[in-house]
């Protein structure tokens, strides 16, 4: 009797906690959209630091940039990858968006993904949206 | 035959333990030491330098129009909203009507009288009842702006400039509270709307921050002067207030000058030659 119990239980408990990845099986997922290379950026392959670590850490980097050039008056960024950066999101040829020129290819479809709304563009202005 | 005993497993688990433990933080130890040594940080080549940046404004050489094309230039390339700039309804639908008592400003014209009250005088001489005065953010070297920040969003640089973090700003207005000179403006509603041409080499504001001149620490780095020395027709010079060489030391030396409010204590750095 107990046996049964025991078997009976562990078999729910199994479903339980795998539900999730077969709900994921079952439904269509979409998967996280992969920041667009364009123009300038596809041509230069390496950003200023490693991809993975530009993917995972991009926010700490423009968090360091923003108190150096403030705060320090620093503004020039020497990369892993040799290459002297200005560092700013929006202004110059040397910038963020000097070389990713789709805002909206690189920056938001994986923010919107994300669900994530950093408020960067509320004083910071994208040069191909003024024109 | 080995004896395992347990207390020499124990042991043995206990040192493999340890090793896992250990092996994440010696690699970011080791990643870390690597990174720093490849990625370096350093001032624009072209940068001007300052100990103390200042301002000397050549009152005689001023007049409505030139102190209008300073405020212009300024507050263009600045992105300063005016709030008489009709609204686009297309790109901003549904902006609230403007309270004309808000205004932002980091260089303005203003009366003697109000300039300097402390030296108004029964019979002061005509001339200065008529001319428009420049005023600015005097990039106190005792701030008390920077004393009252409570986040240190407004500091003072090595250099002597009154900076704003905007970042940092939370919008409580202590520093407004604190500037004896008006010289700070506080953004009571989204500021894009009434700006008529956004420059793009300069950020605009957001909604609760307070802002102010800046010196042009943006274009200093690029080795460039000021928009409004530029616009000013050589009546406005800045330079370094302690080098004893520099062409602002050279004409406080040559003639009179005067600063706004200077029994307070605040030792501000824009002289007025009068």
């Amino acid at each position: 009797m107990s046996k049964n119990m025991i078997i009976a239980g562990l078999a729910v408990f199994v479903i339980a906690v795998l539900s999730p990845f077969w709900f994921n099986m079952a439904t269509e997922t979409q998967a996280a959209p992969k920041p667009e290379l364009l123009g300038k950026a596809k041509a230069e392959k390496k950003c200023v630091l490693d991809k993975y670590e530009m993917r995972a850490n991009h926010m700490s980097l423009l968090d360091e940039w923003r108190d150096s050039v403030v705060r320090d008056a620093d503004r020039k960024y020497t990369g892993t990858n040799g290459h002297t950066f200005n560092m700013s999101l929006s202004t110059g040829e040397n910038s963020c968006l000097g070389c990713h020129e789709d805002k909206a290819k690189f920056c938001d479809s994986c923010h919107e993904y994300a669900s994530v709304s950093p408020y960067c563009w509320e004083c910071h202005t994208n040069p191909k949206e003024i024109e | 035959m080995m004896e395992k005993s347990r207390r020499s497993f124990l042991k043995v688990a206990g040192i493999a333990a340890v090793g896992i433990g250990a092996a994440p933080a010696i690699n970011f130890a080791a990643s870390d030491s690597h990174g720093s040594a490849q990625v370096a940080k350093a001032k624009n080549e072209e940068a001007l330098h300052a100990h103390r940046w200042g301002m000397v404004i050549d009152t005689n050489k001023i007049n409505e129009e030139v102190a209008e094309a300073v405020r212009h230039a300024c507050h263009k390339a600045h992105n300063v909203p005016d709030f008489n700039h009709e609204v686009d309804e297309e790109k901003f639908p549904n902006t609230r009507p403007v309270n004309h008592k808000q205004e932002i400003k980091w260089i303005w014209e203003e009366h003697f009288q109000y300039a300097f009250p402390d030296k108004e005088d029964e019979f002061l001489a005509e001339k200065f009842q008529h001319l428009p005065f420049l005023v600015t953010c005097n990039h106190c070297k005792q701030a008390p702006c920077v004393q009252a920040c409570p986040t240190q969003a407004t500091f003072k640089r090595e250099d002597g400039i009154v900076l704003m973090d905007y970042h940092r700003c939370i919008g409580c207005r202590f520093c407004m509270a604190a500037c004896p000179y008006g010289s700070r403006s506080f953004n009571f509603r989204d500021p894009r709307p009434f700006i008529e041409e956004t420059a793009a080499a300069f950020p605009t504001r957001t909604k609760g921050v307070v802002e102010k001149c800046n010196l042009c620490a943006e274009r200093l780095a690029l080795g460039q002067q000021p928009h409004c020395v530029e616009a000013s027709e050589g009546a406005i010079v800045v330079g370094d207030l302690e080098d004893p060489e520099s062409e602002v030391r050279a004409l406080l030396n040559e003639h009179y000058s005067i600063r706004r409010k200077q029994s307070l204590g605040t030792e501000p750095s824009v002289y007025y030659i009068v």
